[in-house]
C-alpha cells in the first residue's frame, strides 16, 4: 500500500479492503463463521464519555466554560510554568530529565522556519491557539498535570499568547475568543509528498 | 527415603527457599515454603529448588553445612551481580558433575543467562531508550529490548480498571474492558515499529558511536489484537466519519489524529507481543497500532478513540511530528510512512575487527511500504554495490536480515547498505535528503531520516561511524 497523501484516500478503497479482509476469513468446514457483530462490551453513558472527551479541535468545538486574563495568567504562569520555561519564556537550560531549553522555549523566533537553526516556538510555528489550551489542559506542568482550573488555563493561554505578540493585554480568552486567534504561522503547513523522488 | 531433617535444617532451607523465591517474584508464600521444606517424604523436596542442598550434603554428614553456606549464597550479593534481567545462580566448576537447577526455581517464569548483559541505551531525558542492535540476531526484538519512547514515563494500569472507549461520530459509543477486547477474532502479525526521529541526528554530522544510538530506535515484535475495523463495525460511523482521535492513558495524555482509511484497513488494537501481554512501557494493557506508520501515532495505554469529521490538530501532530522543510519554511503535517531503511549491525560504531579475513556483514532493512525487494552492500563507500541474501521469511512491514560473505584485506573501507522495497523506492544519500528538504541542525526536529549509513573501518580494524559530508 503507498499513500500519497491524506486527501488522496478514498473512503471507498478502505471500505472495500475492509470487506476484503472479513470475506478472507475462511471459516473451516463445520464451523459456524465468524459473526460480524458481536455483543461484548457496553454502551458508553453520555458522563462517561464527558469526563474522557477532553480533546479540542481548531474550530474550539467542546472548550469549557471558564474564562482568563493576561494578569491573571501572569500569576499562574510564575506558579506553575516558569520553572521549566523559564521567566522569560525563553526555556531554562540544564534542567534534569527534561529536554534542552531551546526546546522548552515558548516565545520568539518568527521569521527563522528557513534557517538551518529555526527556533521553533508556540509563537513561530503553532498554527492553531486551541492546541495550547488542549495541550496545558492535558499534559501540563508536566511535573503535576491536571492542577491548573479552567479559568487558569485560560489565563496562562492569554499570558504566552500576549508575550508572544499574537494578542494583546486586553483580550480576555474563553471559548468564543480563543479559536478566533490567529496564529502567525497558520498557513505553515502542507500535506506530505512523499514517497519523495530523489535526484 | 526414610531420614527426617532436624528443626533447624528445615528451617534453613525454608528460609533459603522463601528468599530465594522473593528474589525470583514471590511465586508462593513463606508458609507454603517452610511446609514443602518440611515434608521429609516428598521425594521431590530436594530437588524442586535447585538452590537447595543435594541428597549427598543434606544427608551426608555436611547437610548443615551445606545449607547454612547455599543459604548465604543466595539473596543480597547475588541480586547485585546479575544483570538486568537475568538471575545470578552460582557457576560449578564442571556442570556435568552436579545436578542443574531443576524447573520452577525461577517461579515459572524464566530469565536470560547471567552472563548475557545487553540493555536499551537511556537516552539523558529519560524520555527513550535504544536497542542494542549491534548484538541482535534475527528479526525479532526481544520484548525487553524493544525501544521505548514516552511522553511523560510509563504509567502502571490495572487492567481490571482500564476501558477503552469508542466514542464521537458512532451510532452507539461503546466501552470495552480489556476482557472484552480480546473475546473478539484476533490477528497477529509481525511488525516493525521505528520512531519519527530515529537517526535524525545523523542528518548533518556522524553524531552517535554506535549503531545502538544511531538507529536503536526500530523494533520488530509479533502483535496480537484485534481489527480496529471490527470495533468500529460495532460502534456503526456516521456518513461524516472521516478521523480517529486516539488518546493514551499516561500523563502526556497522549493524542493523535488517525485518518479512518487507516483505521478500516490494518489498524490494529493490540494487547500481546511475542505471545504474552504487551510490556508496561508498550502500552500495557492495549494500545493501538498502526503499521508502517511512525511509532508515535500508534497510541500506548490506549483510552479513547474518538471520531470525528477533521483532525484535533493536537500537539503531537503540530508543533512536534510534522516536518519543518527549511527550504521553503512550510512544515509536511501528517507524516504518517516510514520509508525504507537499512543499516548493518555488524561490523558496526565502536567495534573492531580482530584481523584480515572473512567476515560476515549482516543488518536489518525495513520498508512501512511493504516487504523488502532487495538490499545492496557497498565495502568502496558506494562506488559499487552487491546483493545480500534476505533471510526468509521477508515479510511485508516487518524487519528483513540480510547478510553478506565478506573478506577485509586490512585496509581502509567503508561499508554501506542499501535498501529498496517492493514499492522500487530505494533509500536515499544524505546529499539527497538535505537537497530535497533542505538542512537542519536541530536533531529532533529532522524526521523521517532514512538516508545510506555508512562505518568506516580503519586499517587497525576498529569501526566508527562516518559521514559523506565530512
Amino acid at each position: 500500500m503507498c499513500i500519497r497523501s491524506v486527501e488522496g484516500l478514498r473512503r471507498a478503497s478502505a471500505l472495500a479492503a475492509f470487506a476484503a479482509a472479513w470475506m478472507g476469513v475462511a471459516a473451516p468446514a463445520g464451523a459456524q463463521g465468524y459473526p460480524s457483530r458481536f455483543d461484548f462490551g457496553a454502551t458508553a453513558t453520555p458522563e462517561e464519555v464527558a469526563a474522557v472527551a477532553i480533546a479540542i479541535p481548531p474550530d474550539g468545538k467542546g472548550l469549557p466554560p471558564g474564562r482568563g486574563t493576561y494578569e491573571q495568567g501572569k500569576e499562574t504562569y510564575a506558579n506553575a510554568c516558569a520553572a521549566c520555561h523559564g521567566d522569560d519564556l525563553m526555556g531554562v537550560t540544564g534542567l534534569r530529565d527534561m529536554p534542552r531549553g531551546a526546546q522548552l522555549r515558548l516565545v520568539g523566533g518568527r521569521g527563522t522556519l528557513t534557517q538551518q537553526r529555526p527556533i521553533v516556538t508556540v509563537e513561530s510555528y503553532w498554527p492553531y491557539a486551541t492546541t495550547l489550551f488542549d495541550y496545558v489542559r492535558r499534559a501540563m506542568p508536566f511535573q503535576s498535570p491536571g492542577i491548573l482550573s479552567v479559568d487558569e488555563i485560560y489565563a496562562v493561554c492569554a499570558y504566552i499568547l500576549t508575550e508572544a505578540n499574537i494578542i494583546d493585554k486586553t483580550t480576555a480568552l474563553d471559548a468564543e475568543t480563543l479559536p478566533k486567534v490567529q496564529m502567525p504561522n497558520r498557513e505553515g503547513f502542507i500535506h506530505d509528498p512523499r514517497p519523495e523522488i530523489f535526484k | 527415603m526414610t531420614a527426617s531433617p532436624d528443626k533447624s535444617l528445615t528451617q534453613v532451607r525454608a528460609d533459603a527457599i522463601a528468599r530465594a523465591l522473593q528474589r525470583i517474584g514471590e511465586p508462593i508464600t513463606e508458609a507454603q515454603a517452610r511446609s514443602l521444606a518440611a515434608r521429609a517424604d516428598c521425594d521431590c523436596k530436594e530437588g524442586m529448588f535447585a538452590l537447595a542442598a543435594t541428597r549427598r550434603q543434606m544427608f551426608g554428614g555436611t547437610g548443615l553445612a551445606a545449607a547454612v553456606g547455599m543459604a548465604a549464597m543466595l539473596p543480597g550479593r547475588a541480586a547485585a551481580k546479575a544483570p538486568p534481567g537475568a538471575v545470578e545462580y552460582d557457576v560449578p566448576a564442571d556442570p556435568t558433575r552436579e545436578q542443574g537447577r531443576m524447573t520452577g526455581v525461577d517461579g515459572g517464569y524464566g530469565s536470560r543467562s547471567q552472563f548475557e548483559t545487553e540493555v536499551r541505551w537511556v537516552q539523558p531525558t529519560r524520555t527513550s531508550s535504544w536497542v542494542p542492535m549491534q548484538n541482535g540476531w534475527g528479526m525479532i526484538t526481544p520484548s525487553g529490548l524493544h525501544y521505548e519512547r514516552h511522553h511523560a514515563g510509563i504509567p502502571n494500569i490495572d487492567p481490571a480498571k482500564h476501558r477503552l472507549i469508542i466514542h464521537g461520530m458512532v451510532d452507539r459509543p461503546i466501552k470495552y474492558s480489556v476482557a472484552d477486547l480480546k473475546r473478539f477474532p484476533t490477528v497477529s502479525r509481525l511488525y516493525f515499529m521505528e520512531c519519527s526521529g530515529t537517526t535524525g541526528a545523523e542528518l548533518m554530522r556522524a553524531n552517535a558511536p554506535t549503531v545502538q544510538r544511531t538507529h536503536g530506535l526500530v523494533s520488530t515484535s509479533e502483535w496480537t489484537g484485534v481489527p480496529l475495523s471490527t470495533l468500529l463495525k460495532q460502534t456503526g460511523l456516521k456518513p461524516e466519519a472521516a478521523w480517529v482521535l486516539a488518546e493514551g492513558a499516561d500523563a502526556a495524555v497522549m493524542t493523535r489524529s488517525v485518518p479512518l482509511d487507516k483505521c478500516l484497513s490494518d489498524a490494529l488494537i493490540v494487547f500481546a507481543q511475542n505471545g504474552e501481554a504487551i510490556r508496561p512501557e508498550q502500552g500495557y494493557p492495549m494500545r493501538l497500532f498502526l503499521p508502517g506508520w511512525e511509532g508515535n501515532i500508534s497510541i500506548k495505554w490506549l483510552r479513547r478513540l474518538e471520531v470525528s469529521d477533521k483532525p484535533f490538530m493536537t500537539r503531537e501532530e503540530t508543533s512536534k511530528y510534522t516536518d519543518l522543510i527549511t527550504k521553503t519554511g512550510k512544515a509536511r503535517i501528517f507524516t504518517f510512512t516510514m520509508d525504507a531503511k537499512s543499516v548493518i549491525t555488524f561490523p558496526s560504531g565502536d567495534m573492531r575487527l580482530p584481523g584480515p579475513g572473512f567476515y560476515e556483514i549482516t543488518g536489518l532493512a525495513w520498508s512501512g511500504r511493504g516487504k523488502i525487494a532487495r538490499v545492496e552492500i557497498s565495502t568502496d563507500g558506494g562506488k559499487s554495490w552487491a546483493l545480500a541474501a534476505l533471510q526468509e521469511p521477508v515479510l511485508p512491514i516487518c524487519q528483513t536480515r540480510f547478510r553478506f560473505p565478506w573478506i577485509w584485506e586490512g585496509q581502509p573501507a567503508v561499508i554501506q547498505s542499501r535498501a529498496t522495497d517492493e514499492t522500487g523506492y530505494a533509500q536515499p544519500t544524505h546529499q539527497q535528503l538535505i537537497a530535497e528538504r533542505g538542512a537542519l541542525e536541530a536533531p529532533g526536529m529532522f524526521y523521517h531520516m532514512n538516508a545510506i549509513q555508512s562505518w568506516g573501518i580503519a586499517a587497525d580494524g576498529s569501526v566508527k561511524n562516518v559521514h559523506p559530508l565530512g
